[in-house]
C-alpha cells in the first residue's frame, strides 16, 4: 500500500507542507492551530508505527512526550543551553531511553495488560513530574522561556518566530519525521511489525525474535514522542506541565484512531479534525466545554462505523469509487482454474529448480534428527511417554495415529513449543531441548500448523516475504532503514517457494481473499521460506476435497526433493504413497515403524485403528 | 521517628481505600474474565455511581436511598451500554474494545461535566456514620470505619453471588473456557449481559461510598482507574481473590506511602506492579489462560 512508486508519498508530503502556508488561510486555519497539528502529527508517526504497524495501543505515549519536553525545556531554558536543535535532540534521545526501560517492563504482557500497564506508567511519569522532579520542571508552573530556533548560516541567520515563521521549522523536522518513518515502515523491520501485528505467535515461529522487536517499535515511538514533546515547547515558548497527564495519551490515541491507524498520516488528518472542530465547536458554536463530549461521540461513532479511521474511509470509498475493487476479482477468479488445471506441469517446474538447501550427493547422511525418551505430562495425563525417534537426512517420514496418540503434541515438543517433561531431542548434532521455537527455526527446523497460522492481514507475497526475511536476517537485526527490496536472495526466495506451493499466480491477493486450499499452500509456503533443512508438517491435507489432495500430494513429493520432511495425517493412502518410512503413534507411546509396506500389514496397527476386526480395509 | 498513631491510622486509611479498590477491580476483573473486554469506562462508572447517589440524596435526604438508586442505576447505564454497543465488539481485536469503551468513558465524564459543572459536590455521610470513633488509641473517622465494613459487606455478597449461585457458576465457567460454556446450550450473550451490569455495578456502588469520604467532581473515576489497573495487574486478570488481595495491597501502599511523601505514592505502587510483573508475570492469583 505505502510503495507503489518510488518517493511518491515524500514527493507528496514535501508538496503539501510548501502550499499549506497559501492554502489553510483560506480554509480558516491560524497559523498556530496548523503549527500545533504538524506537532501532534509528528508526535503521532511514532505512535501509529507502535499502534497501527506493529499492534501495540500504548496509552502511555504522554511518558516520553513529557519527557523530552522537560529535558529540552530544561537544557534551553535552566541550563542555559544554547543550540535549540540539539535540546530537542537530546529530548529525544532521554525519551527513547526511558521508552527503552519502560518496554522492557511493559511488553513483559501483550494485549489489556500492556495497555494497561501503559496507562499505570503514564500516571507515574506525571506524578515525578509534579512532586520528586518539581525543582528541574517547575511543577505545575511548568518552565517558561523556551527559545525558538535560529540558525546561523555564516552570511545571515535564520529566525524562526512564531506563526508561519516557525511553521518552515515544524514543517521541516516533519517532513524528516515522515521520510525516517517511511523508511522504517518499508524495511524489513517494518514488515516484521506488521507480522507481530498480524500473528504474533507465528511470527515467532518463522524465527523472529518479537520481543526485540517490539521493545523497537516501542523505543521508535518514545523517540518520536520525545521529539514532538521538545517542539511543544519551543512552539508555545513555554513548557506545559499538562504535557505529561493521561489525557494528552488519549488526545492522541482518539486523534490516531479518527484519522486511521496505519496510515502514518493518520495521526495528523485526526489532529486537524480534532483541533479545527475544538475551535470551530467552541468559537462559531459557542457551545463552551462540550466540545469535548462532541468529539467524544464522533470518536465512538468512527470506532463503530469506521474502523480504519477517515484515511482508511476514503480509501475504500476511493476504491468504490474506482471499481478498482471488482475489477480485480474476476482477473484473480481466472488464474485459479488454469493454476489447478496446470498443476502438474507447475510442480515439476517447481521440483525442476534446485532445492533451497540442495543436499550435496552422498552428504550429510545419518540421523538429522533423534528423540530419545521424550514425554510430556499435563498435570495427570500422560500425552507423550518416552518417545524414541530418529530421522536420517532426506529421508520423508510420515507419523500416522488415531485421534488422541499425542502426534500434535509430539510435533510442538520437536519443534520447542512445549517442553518435554523428560528426554532430550538433537538436532543436527545439536542438544536443542528447551531452547525456544524462534531459535529452532533459525537453526533449520520448522513446521506448518494443523489450523492454519497465517498473516491475515497482508498479501500472499508479504507472507513469504516475512518468513524468507528470518532465514536470511537472522532473528534479530535493526537494518531499519533499509529497503526490503534490497536483500540479497530475497526476491529469489519468496519466488521460489511461491513455485514450489503453487501460488504464482496470486502474489498480491490479500489472504482474506484465498481459497482453502490455496491457505493451506500457503501455510506450507510459510515454513518453506524459512528454508528449513527439516519440515514438520502437521496434517497438511486436513479439510481439503479430494481433488485438492491429490494436487496436493503432488506438491508434497516435489517440495521433498532434497529435503527432510517428517508429516503427520490422516490420510493413510496419501501418506504410504509419500513417506519412505511411516511411525505409528498410539496412546502417546511409538506402536510400530516400519516401511509402507509393513505398516500396512501390520496386526497391531489394523488393531489399533480398526479394532483387528476389518483388518483388510485397512489398505 | 515513626508517629505510630499515625502509622495506624494511615493503615486504616489503606484498608477503607484497598477494600474501595477491592470492589471496583472485581467488578473490572469478572467483566473482563467473562466477556474478554477490558472496560476502560469502569472509572466513569465509579464517577457515575457518586453523580446519581448525589442526586437522590438532594432529593431525599436518604444515605440508603442513595446507595440503593445510585447503585441501579449504575448497573441499569452498564446493561445498555452492553446491548447497544459492547457487544458489537466481542467479535473485534482487543483494541477496538479498549477504543471504544476509552471513547465511552470520556462521553459520560463530558455529559456529566455539563449537567454538573466541574465543580466538586459533597455528599454527607449519614447521620449514624458521622462523627469521630475512639479505638482506645486512636481517634478515627467513624465513616471510614464503617467504609471497611459496607465494602466488606458488599464483596461478601459478590462472592455468595459468584460461588454459591447457578450464575455464578456459569460464570466463573466463562472466565475459564466461554466457547465450551456457549456449546453446552447456556446463552452466553445474556449472561453477558447480566455480567456487565453486575460489574458496572460493583463500581457505581464503590462510587456512592466514597462520595462522603473526597467530594465528588467528574474526573473522580480517572485516577481509580489507574489504580484499579494496577490492582488487576497485581492480582491477576479474571481472579476475584486476586483483585481483593491487590486492592489491599495497592491501598496499603498508597496511604503508607503518602504518610511519608504522597508525592511518591504513585510510584510505589508501580514499584510493586514492576515487582510482580518480574516474579510472577500472571499475577499473584492470576491463572496462565486468557491473554
Amino acid at each position: 500500500m505505502l510503495k507503489q512508486r518510488p518517493y511518491l508519498i515524500e514527493f507528496l508530503t514535501a508538496a503539501g507542507l510548501i502550499l499549506a502556508p497559501f492554502v489553510l488561510p483560506w480554509l480558516g486555519f491560524a497559523p498556530n492551530t496548523v503549527n500545533r497539528i504538524l506537532v501532534w502529527g509528528l508526535f503521532g508517526l511514532g505512535f501509529d508505527i507502535l499502534f497501527g504497524f506493529t499492534g501495540l495501543l500504548s496509552f502511555g505515549q504522554s511518558a516520553f512526550y513529557g519527557t523530552g519536553g522537560f529535558v529540552a525545556a530544561y537544557l534551553l531554558t535552566r541550563a542555559g543551553f544554547p543550540n535549540v536543535v540539539l535540546a530537542l535532540v537530546i529530548g529525544m534521545i532521554a525519551a527513547a531511553a526511558a521508552g527503552y526501560l519502560i518496554g522492557l517492563i511493559a511488553l513483559r504482557r501483550t494485549g489489556i495488560y500492556f495497555a494497561m500497564i501503559t496507562v499505570a506508567i503514564a500516571e507515574v511519569f506525571f506524578f515525578v513530574e509534579f512532586n520528586p522532579l518539581s525543582d528541574f520542571t517547575g511543577g505545575e508552573n511548568g518552565l517558561p522561556g523556551v527559545p525558538t530556533p535560529s540558525f546561523n548560516l555564516g552570511f545571515t541567520t535564520l529566525h524562526f518566530t512564531t506563526g508561519w515563521s516557525l511553521y518552515q521549522f515544524l514543517a521541516l523536522c516533519y517532513f524528516i519525521g515522515v521520510v525516517i518513518a517511511l523508511r522504517i515502515v518499508r524495511s524489513p523491520v517494518g514488515a516484521v511489525f506488521s507480522a507481530i501485528r498480524d500473528n504474533p505467535l507465528r511470527a515467532t515461529a518463522v524465527g523472529h525474535n518479537i520481543h526485540g522487536y517490539k521493545l523497537t517499535a516501542f523505543v521508535i515511538a518514545a523517540a518520536y514522542a520525545g521529539f514532538a514533546g521538545g517542539l511543544l515547547g519551543v512552539l508555545q515558548a513555554f513548557m506545559p506541565p499538562d504535557a505529561f497527564t493521561f489525557d494528552t495519551s488519549g488526545q492522541l490515541v482518539m486523534q490516531t484512531a479518527i484519522g486511521g491507524r496505519g496510515t502514518l498520516f493518520g495521526p495528523l488528518v485526526g489532529a486537524a479534525v480534532w483541533l479545527s472542530l475544538q475551535d470551530f465547536l467552541q468559537a462559531a458554536l459557542g457551545l463552551g466545554a462540550a466540545w469535548k463530549l462532541v468529539l467524544g461521540i464522533v470518536f465512538v461513532l468512527l470506532v463503530c462505523f469506521l474502523r480504519r479511521g477517515i484515511i482508511g474511509g476514503l480509501a475504500d470509498l476511493y476504491g468504490l469509487l474506482t471499481g478498482r475493487r471488482s475489477a480485480r476479482e474476476p482477473d484473480e477468479s481466472a488464474p485459479e482454474v488454469v493454476a489447478v488445471a496446470s498443476t502438474p506441469h507447475a510442480a515439476a517446474a517447481a521440483a525442476a529448480p534446485t532445492p533451497v538447501r540442495p543436499r550435496p550427493e552422498g552428504s550429510p547422511s545419518g540421523p538429522i534428527l533423534q528423540a530419545k525418551g521424550l514425554t510430556k505430562r499435563y498435570g495427570g495425563l500422560l500425552a507423550n511417554s518416552d518417545i524414541d525417534f530418529t530421522v536420517n537426512h532426506g529421508e520423508l517420514r510420515g507419523i500416522i495415529g488415531p485421534n488422541g496418540a499425542g502426534k500434535s503434541t509430539f510435533f510442538k515438543m520437536l519443534t520447542c513449543e512445549v517442553h518435554p517433561t523428560s528426554g532430550t531431542i538433537v538436532f543436527e548434532g545439536r542438544d536443542i531441548t528447551g531452547m525456544n521455537v524462534t531459535d529452532v527455526c533459525q537453526l533449520g527446523l520448522t513446521k506448518s500448523y494443523q489450523v492454519n497460522q497465517l498473516f491475515t492481514g497482508l498479501t500472499v507475497r508479504e507472507n513469504l516475504v516475512i518468513a524468507a526475511l528470518s532465514g536470511l536476517r537472522g532473528k534479530f537485526k535493526l537494518d531499519l532503514f533499509r529497503s526490503i527490496d534490497s536483500i540479497p536472495g530475497l526476491p529469489e526466495r519468496v519466488q521460489h517457494t511461491l513455485e514450489l506451493v503453487n501460488l504464482t499466480s496470486r502474489p498480491d491477493t490479500p489472504v482474506s481473499e484465498l481459497a482453502y486450499g490455496e491457505k493451506r499452500r500457503l501455510e506450507i509456503g510459510l515454513a518453506l521460506a524459512t528454508s528449513p533443512s527439516l519440515l514438520l508438517l502437521d496434517e497438511p491435507l486436513a479439510g481439503m476435497s479430494p481433488r485438492e489432495r491429490v494436487e496436493t500430494v503432488k506438491l508434497l513429493k516435489s517440495i521433498s526433493q532434497g529435503r527432510t520432511m517428517i508429516i503427520i495425517d490422516h490420510d493413510m493412502d496419501a501418506l504410504f504413497e509419500l513417506a519412505e518410512r511411516v511411525t505409528v503413534l498410539q496412546e502417546g507411546r511409538v506402536l510400530v515403524e516400519g516401511t509402507p509396506e509393513e505398516i500396512k500389514n501390520n496386526s497391531t496397527v489394523q488393531e489399533a485403528y480398526l479394532g483387528g476386526v476389518h483388518g483388510v480395509l485397512a489398505a | 521517628m515513626i508517629n505510630w498513631p499515625n502509622f495506624v491510622s494511615q493503615l486504616f486509611n489503606g484498608l477503607a481505600l484497598g477494600a474501595l479498590l477491592a470492589l471496583i477491580s472485581s467488578g473490572l476483573t469478572i467483566i473482563y474474565g467473562t466477556l474478554g473486554v477490558l472496560n476502560l469506562a469502569h472509572g466513569a462508572m465509579f464517577m457515575i455511581g457518586g453523580y446519581a447517589g448525589y442526586v437522590t440524596y438532594s432529593y431525599t435526604g436518604s444515605f440508603i436511598l442513595a446507595v440503593i438508586a445510585g447503585s441501579l442505576f449504575v448497573m441499569a447505564l452498564g446493561v445498555a451500554m452492553e446491548r447497544i454497543i459492547i457487544r458489537h465488539f466481542y467479535h473485534r481485536p482487543h483494541e477496538d474494545q479498549l477504543l471504544v469503551t476509552f471513547g465511552l468513558g470520556i462521553c459520560f465524564v463530558e455529559i456529566v461535566r455539563l449537567i454538573f459543572t466541574s465543580q466538586s459536590q459533597v455528599v454527607p455521610p449519614p447521620a449514624l456514620l458521622q462523627g469521630i470513633t475512639s479505638l482506645g488509641f486512636l481517634f478515627y473517622p467513624t465513616y471510614r470505619l464503617a467504609v471497611v465494613g459496607i465494602v466488606a459487606v458488599a464483596l461478601g455478597g459478590l462472592f455468595l453471588i459468584l460461588y454459591r449461585t447457578r450464575l455464578g457458576m456459569i460464570v466463573r465457567a466463562g472466565i475459564e473456557d466461554s466457547v465450551m460454556v456457549d456449546s453446552l446450550g447456556i446463552n452466553v450473550y445474556r449472561v453477558f449481559m447480566i455480567v456487565f451490569g453486575i460489574g458496572a455495578m460493583a463500581a457505581g456502588f464503590a462510587g456512592i461510598i466514597n462520595a462522603p469520604v473526597v467530594s465528588l467532581t467528574p474526573g473522580v473515576g480517572d485516577d481509580i482507574l489507574v489504580e484499579t489497573f494496577v490492582v488487576v495487574v497485581i492480582g491477576g486478570v479474571g481472579s476475584f481473590p486476586g483483585a481483593i488481595l491487590g486492592g489491599l495491597i495497592a491501598g496499603e501502599i498508597i496511604s503508607i506511602t503518602s504518610m511519608f511523601n504522597p508525592g511518591y505514592a504513585y510510584v510505589m505502587l508501580f514499584a510493586a506492579m514492576t515487582l510482580v510483573l518480574v516474579l510472577r508475570p500472571h499475577g499473584l492469583l492470576g491463572t496462565q489462560g486468557r491473554e
